[in-house]
């Protein structure tokens, strides 16, 4: 039990997916010019994240015990496309204005770093700190909240700062990444937290 | 052969270098620029695998790209893109170890890396191979180029050395009270400078900067 809440404090503070290994970049700057779409997206990617990590765990043990871990990175890619596929018709089906709200990012997010970056990293981990099925979730559900932090962050500060007098050739873009920067900065006073 | 390299083809190849670069003007495959810009090496075998599989993927989806049905596409340019990935992947674990173990993850990473999927979809599916290729190549070093760049300023500046070759030991820089500036190999720096390199682009040419 400990070991698990160590593992998810962890994986939300100290190893976030964005400040510390740049994760979903992509997306996270695109879609975070304001927080109530950004906040959709982040639950989107936890989810999926809850979802496929346990799966590519079991599949990962499979490759393992035969001796093909070169396949792993096309097995894992094709359970992303496909549990996103699924979340997404489940989705549709049950809860149409969720469906409505999320819009493009879900389908997109088959090609958010951030779900492949979560499988590469637990296949790093196996046996280690994720070793079984419950421990996969909690990495997963960790990564996921650590990621739905950042981008939330960023989406409020970008909305405060469009009222301020940024350098013509910084605006936008330029802008952003120095302010991730700083975010990233103030993340890391959270390295070497242990529970 | 004239027709090979036209005018049209030579945009292809120079405009990602520079006006319509993958990662400072589209935004594009941010994720691994900045990670594995720590050092200039790790900087350079990435650059170089992602232009090696942008070109070859960008030529076998517009090879196919008659035959893939629309629904699937998305699946199809993964599959062969995480093909692509796995060669590179095992080539540089035989040959390169050491930089392997460096670029750790992201290696991997390339296959959800935003260029590929970007090129591929608003290029190679609407395209000729010959064109492709191009296009490929010149997304690959308009990548590598920002890469470079960064890690330079950040091996310079935080680890002292350019190419693992310690200019700061050698010259006895220390001795003056020269000090490394280990910010700057830490994971915000890159964000930092990445920022201040667009900063630089968007001050030189105005077209590109954003309202």
């Amino acid at each position: 039990m400990e070991q698990l809440l160590s593992l998810f404090v962890k994986s939300i503070f100290v190893d976030n997916m964005v400040f510390a290994f740049f994760l979903g970049m992509c997306s996270y700057l695109a879609v975070s010019k304001n927080v109530k779409t950004s906040l959709g997206l982040g639950l989107a990617v936890t989810f999926v994240l809850v979802v496929t990590l346990p799966v590519n765990y079991y599949l990962f043990g499979f490759l393992k015990a035969n001796g093909l871990e070169y396949l792993s990175f096309i097995l894992f890619i094709a359970v992303i496309a496909g549990i996103v596929q699924l979340v997404e018709m489940v989705v549709e089906r049950f809860s149409p204005s969720l469906y409505a709200s999320l819009g493009i990012f879900l389908p997109l997010i088959a090609v958010n770093c951030a779900i492949m970056g979560a499988s590469l990293f637990m296949q790093q981990k196996y046996g280690g700190d994720v070793h079984d099925g419950v421990s996969a979730v909690v990495y997963g559900l960790g990564s996921g909240i650590g990621w739905l932090l950042a981008i939330v962050g960023l989406a409020a500060i970008r909305e405060k700062m469009q009222y301020s007098n940024v350098p013509a050739p910084l605006k936008g873009l330029g802008i952003t990444f120095i302010t991730v920067g700083l975010m990233a900065m103030a993340f890391m006073c959270f390295s070497g937290l242990k529970i | 052969m004239s027709q090979l390299f036209s005018k049209k083809n030579k945009e292809v190849f120079s405009n990602p270098l520079s006006i319509t670069n993958p990662v400072t003007v589209q935004v594009l495959g941010i994720c691994s620029a900045l990670a594995v810009t720590a050092g200039l090496r790790p900087a350079f075998v990435m650059g170089l695998s992602v232009t090696i599989i942008l070109a070859f993927a960008n030529v076998i989806i517009s090879l196919l790209r008659n035959t893939i049905p629309n629904r699937i596409r998305i699946i199809v340019q993964l599959v062969i893109v995480a093909a692509l990935v796995t060669i590179v992947s095992e080539i540089l674990k035989a040959f390169a170890y050491d930089v392997s173990v460096e670029l750790s993850v992201y290696v991997g990473l390339i296959i959800t890396n935003c260029i590929l999927m970007g090129r591929l979809e608003a290029f190679a599916m609407m395209n000729g191979p010959w064109e492709s290729f191009l296009d490929g190549l010149g997304n690959g070093l308009g990548y590598a180029k920002i890469l470079i760049i960064v890690a330079f300023f950040r091996e310079i500046l935080g680890a002292g050395s350019i190419f693992g070759w310690n200019f700061v030991q050698q010259f006895h820089l220390e001795d003056f009270g020269y000090m490394n500036n280990g910010l700057m190999v830490l994971p915000p720096m890159a964000l930092v400078v990445c920022g201040c390199i667009i900063w630089y682009e968007r001050a030189k040419n105005k077209e590109l900067q954003e309202k």
